[in-house]
């Protein structure tokens, strides 16, 4: 009975992780500008990578294992966000014009 | 549970390459990075999805150091675009 509910929330965590990494990969593809990239890759890849480890560090759960997993979340939760906000704060320190609608239609 | 391992590392694969074209096709460096920084922790995962199909703890070790090494390069990458070490196409 446990081991069930432990596979089925395994398995909806992994697809919902699967699904976030599919939108910010379409986001890094589509979107036309550096900033609305970092916008969309930032947070897809830390919920997808987040939920994905979660659920395999419940699959795993009563070995020893899991710690190690969850010490992978705990990274992947502090470098993703501070790598993205690093590489926006670099761009636009070095002046890298965001992209508009109005100066591209004017222009 | 093994094949439901295998089928979302292909997934999370086939995703990765589809971020290499940004890779290689972006306008500007900072969206080099920014697709490496991608790619790289979809490989962790991925990682993570092998060590535990191979029931191997070893790799769960890999996968820590590829996150602070990815975290490490991101980060250096970006320093040295701001002190001005390197250029950007954008800057004049």
């Amino acid at each position: 009975m446990i081991s069930t509910v432990m596979h089925v929330l395994t398995i909806m965590l992994a697809l919902v992780g699967a699904g976030f990494f599919l939108v910010g990969t379409l986001g890094l593809l589509r979107l036309p500008d550096f900033y609305t990239r970092v916008h969309a890759v930032a947070k897809c890849d830390t919920v997808g990578a987040g939920a994905i480890l979660l659920g395999l560090a419940i699959h795993v759960a009563p070995h020893p294992e899991a710690l190690k997993i969850l010490l992978l979340l705990l990274l992947v939760l502090l470098s993703s966000p501070t790598a993205g906000h690093a590489l926006a704060h670099a761009a636009h320190d070095t002046g890298l014009e965001p992209w508009m609608r109005s100066t591209k239609e004017e222009a | 549970m093994t094949a439901f391992f295998w089928g979302l590392g292909t997934f999370l694969l086939l995703n990765a390459g589809l971020c290499v074209w940004r890779a290689f096709a972006g306008p500007t460096s900072l969206d080099r990075i920014l697709a490496t920084n991608v790619v790289g922790s979809k490989a962790l995962v991925v990682l993570v999805l092998l060590g535990l199909a191979f029931e191997r703890s070893l790799l769960l070790d890999v996968a820590l150091v590829y996150g602070l090494l990815n975290f490490g390069i991101t980060i250096a990458a970006t320093h040295f675009l701001e002190t001005g070490r390197l250029k950007g196409d954008w800057q004049r």
